[in-house]
C-alpha cells in the first residue's frame, strides 16, 4: 500500500491583485511531502518561496490569493476546511519557524508563557499543566535551566536562544509537518549549523516532516532528501539532493551549484549567501514570455523565448523544465 | 524604570487624594451632611474649624475629605468605562478594518466633534442628577482618544512578527488580540486614562457646580463649589478649600500622566530592549 501523502501540492496558482495590476506571483508550482520526510524550496529572493508556505497553512490575505489548484493535507483540501478547522491544524498538526526570531517572540510574555499557550490552545490542558509542560519543552531544546529560563522575557535571550524557544513553540503540539523558512539566516555562522543540527534531530525524533525553505542550496540539500528549485513563481527542476550536486538538468540549478564554493565541505554549510547568476531576478510585473529563465540562460534558444517549457520527467527520479535540460 | 521627578509628585497628590478618600469616616471631624449646627455657622478657618464653616455650620474640612470620595469614584470609574469602550472600539476597528472600522471612525469623529462636557450635559439633563447619571454621562463621553490611540497601536503591531507568528500558530482573532495586542499598548493607554480620569474630575465638578452632577447636600467638590457661589466676598474658605483640592488632584493626575508617558513611550521602550 503507498500511502497518501502528508501534504500534496498540485498545480498551484497564486494570484496578485491590488486593484491595479493581476499577476500570477506562483504558477504550476506541485510538490509532495510524505510522513517524516525532508523536502527542501530553493530559490533567490521574491521567487515565491514564503508565499506558497503562507498558502500552505490558508493564510494568503489580500492583495495574494490561490487561485487553482489543489492544496491536500492528508488528503484533505486546505481551502474547503472551515476557518475554525484551518486554525485547529495551524500550530497543532502545521508548525512554523521564521527568519527572525528577534521579532517572532511577544515582547512582553515570558517566553514559558508563550510556550504554555500551545498546550492550551490546542492540547485544552490547564495552564498548571501547561506550564509543566513548557519546562519539558525548553529542556527538549537543549536550554539550559530551563525552569528560570521560562520566567524570562525573549529580550533577555540571545538570538540563538530565541529561535530555540520558536522551535519548542512550534514542536510544542508534536505537529507532523515542520515549515522553516529561512530559519537561520539571521544567525551567526556557528549558531546556525547548532539550530539545524538541533531541528533536524528533533524532528527525526518524532517523525515530523520538514519542509525547508531557504535561498541556500547547500543548507537545504543537507537537510532534506529532495529539494524543489524555484524560479520567479515556477519549480523548475526536483531532485534528490544528491543528484542535484552530482548532474543537474536545469541551467538555473546548474547556476546555484556553481555558486556554491566548495560543494559538499563542511565550510559550504555555514555559507547563507548565493553568489549572483549573471542578470537580475525579473520583477514580478514583467516575468519574460515563455520561459521565465530565458534573459539569463546561456542556452536559451528561440523556443525559449516563445513558450513556456513544460514538465520533463527524468530517468534519475525528479523532473525538469526547460527545453533544452541536460 | 526610571520615573521622573513629575511623576513622583503627581503619583504623590494622587495617592494621597486615594488615601483621604479611603480613609474619610476616620480623617473626618463630623458627619458631612448632618453634622449642622448653626451655633457655629460661618466660623472662618481655626484650631476648632481647620477649614472654616458653612451657612448651617458644617464642618469644611470634614466635607472636603468626604467629597474626595464622590470625585475620585466619579474620576477612576468613568474613565474605566471610558478605557473600556476605547480599547474595545479602537481594537476591534485596527483588528478587522472594513466597515467596522468605518463606523468607528465615523462614531469616533462624531465624539471629537461634540465638545463632550456638552454631551454629558446633555445626558445628565435626559437621566437627571445623582451619582448613577455622572457616572453613566461621563463614562460614554470620553472614549475616543483612548479609541484613537488604541486603533493607531492596533495597526502598527499588526504587521509584527509575533503577531503574524500567532497566526500561524492558530490563534484565534480574540486570543490575537487578548494576549499579543492588548499587553503591547496598555502603556499609552494607562497615559491617556490617567489624564482623562483628571478631566473626569474636573468635569464632575462642572456638572456638580451647574446643579446637574451630585446635589446638595451631598459634599462634592463641584456642589460645595456650587454652594459657595454666593459667599464667595463674605466667605470665601468656602470655595477655596474645594477649588484646592480639584486643583491639586488634577494637577497631580497631569503630572503623574505626563511622567508616566516618558517611561512607557513605547518609543523609549523599543529602543531599549
Ligand atoms: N503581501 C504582499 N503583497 C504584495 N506582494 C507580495 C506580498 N507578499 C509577497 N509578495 C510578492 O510575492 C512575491 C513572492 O514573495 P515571497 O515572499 O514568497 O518570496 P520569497 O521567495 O519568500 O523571497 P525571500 O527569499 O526574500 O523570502 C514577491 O515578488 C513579493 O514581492
Ligand atoms: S527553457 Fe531555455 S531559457 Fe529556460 S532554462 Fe531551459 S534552456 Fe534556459
Ligand atoms: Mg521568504
Amino acid at each position: 500500500m503507498t500511502a497518501a501523502p502528508l501534504i500534496e501540492v498540485e498545480d498551484l496558482r497564486i494570484d496578485l491583485d491590488d486593484g491595479a495590476k493581476h499577476v500570477a506571483a506562483v504558477e504550476g508550482v506541485s510538490f509532495r511531502i510524505d510522513r517524516g520526510e525532508t523536502f527542501g524550496l530553493v530559490g533567490e529572493s521574491g521567487c515565491g518561496k514564503s508565499i506558497t508556505a503562507l498558502a500552505l497553512i490558508g493564510l494568503l490575505r489580500r492583495p495574494l490569493s490561490v487561485a487553482a489548484g489543489a492544496i491536500r493535507f492528508e488528503g484533505r483540501e486546505i481551502q474547503g476546511l472551515s476557518a475554525a478547522e484551518q486554525r485547529a491544524l495551524r500550530g497543532n498538526r502545521i508548525a512554523m519557524i521564521f527568519q527572525e526570531p528577534m521579532t517572532a517572540l511577544n515582547p512582553v510574555s515570558p517566553v514559558g508563557r508563550q510556550i504554555a499557550e500551545m498546550f492550551v490552545l490546542h492540547k485544552g490542558k490547564s495552564w498548571r499543566e501547561a506550564d509543566q509542560l513548557a519546562v519539558e519543552a525548553l529542556a527538549n531544546v537543549r536550554v539550559p535551566a530551563p525552569e528560570r529560563r521560562v520566567k524570562d522575557y525573549p529580550h533577555q535571550l540571545s538570538g540563538g536562544m530565541r529561535q530555540r524557544v520558536m522551535i519548542a513553540i512550534a514542536l510544542a503540539c508534536d505537529p507532523d509537518l515542520l515549515i522553516a523558512d529561512e530559519p537561520t539566516t539571521a544567525l551567526d555562522v556557528t549558531v546556525q549549523a547548532e539550530i539545524i543540527e538541533l531541528m533536524r534531530n528533533l524532528c527525526a525524533e518524532r517523525g515530523t516532516a520538514i519542509l525547508m525553505i531557504s535561498h541556500d542550496l547547500g543548507l537545504v540539500a543537507n537537510v532534506c532528501r529532495r529539494v524543489g528549485v524555484m524560479y520567479a513563481g515556477r519549480i523548475v527542476e526536483e531532485r534528490g539532493s544528491d543528484d542535484i550536486f552530482r548532474a543537474c538538468a536545469h541551467p538555473y540549478t546548474q547556476g546555484l551549484v556553481d555558486s556554491l564554493p566548495r560543494l559538499g565541505s563542511r565550510a559550504a554549510l555555514g555559507r547563507s549567501r548565493l553568489r549572483e547568476i549573471a542578470g537580475v531576478v525579473p520583477a514580478i510585473t514583467d516575468f519574460p514570455s515563455g520561459c521565465r529563465f530565458n534573459p539569463r540562460c546561456a542556452r536559451a534558444t528561440e523556443i525559449c523565448r516563445a513558450t513556456a517549457p513544460e514538465t520533463t520527467w527524468l530517468d534519475a527520479g525528479g523532473l525538469v523544465r526547460c527545453h533544452h535540460h541536460a | 524604570m526610571r520615573l521622573g521627578t513629575s511623576a513622583i509628585i503627581g503619583g504623590v497628590l494622587f495617592a494621597l487624594a486615594i488615601f483621604v478618600g479611603l480613609f474619610a469616616p476616620w480623617l473626618a471631624h463630623t458627619d458631612p451632611v448632618m453634622g449642622a449646627n448653626l451655633m457655629n455657622a460661618e466660623e472662618p478657618p481655626s484650631w476648632t474649624w481647620w477649614f472654616g464653616t458653612d451657612a448651617q455650620g458644617r464642618d469644611i474640612y470634614s466635607r472636603v475629605v468626604h467629597g474626595a470620595r464622590i470625585s475620585l469614584t466619579v474620576g477612576i470609574v468613568s474613565q474605566l468605562v471610558n478605557s473600556v469602550i476605547g480599547v474595545t472600539l479602537g481594537l476591534t476597528a485596527g483588528y478587522w478594518g472594513g466597515w467596522w472600522d468605518d463606523f468607528v471612525n465615523g462614531l469616533t469623529n462624531l465624539m471629537l466633534a461634540i465638545p463632550s462636557l456638552i454631551f454629558a450635559l446633555a445626558i445628565m439633563a435626559v437621566l437627571g442628577p445623582g451619582l448613577t447619571s455622572l457616572l453613566i454621562a461621563l463614562g460614554l463621553t470620553n472614549w475616543s482618544f483612548t479609541c484613537r490611540i488604541a486603533r493607531a497601536s492596533t495597526l502598527s503591531l499588526k504587521s509584527q512578527g509575533y503577531v503574524q507568528a500567532a497566526r500561524v500558530l492558530g490563534y484565534g482573532d480574540l486570543r490575537i488580540m487578548i494576549t499579543q495586542l492588548l499587553p503591547n499598548m496598555v502603556g499609552p493607554i494607562i497615559v491617556i486614562g490617567t489624564l482623562g480620569m483628571g478631566g473626569a474630575v474636573l468635569a464632575e465638578a462642572s456638572l456638580s457646580f451647574l446643579g446637574l452632577g451630585i446635589r446638595p447636600p451631598y459634599p462634592s467638590w463641584g456642589s460645595m463649589l456650587s454652594e459657595a457661589r454666593d459667599q464667595i466676598t463674605t466667605a470665601p474658605w468656602l470655595s477655596v478649600f474645594p477649588g484646592l483640592a480639584i486643583f491639586l488632584t488634577v494637577l497631580g493626575l497631569n503630572l503623574l500622566g505626563d511622567g508616566l508617558r516618558d517611561v512607557l513611550d513605547p518609543q523609549s521602550r523599543s529602543r531599549r530592549s
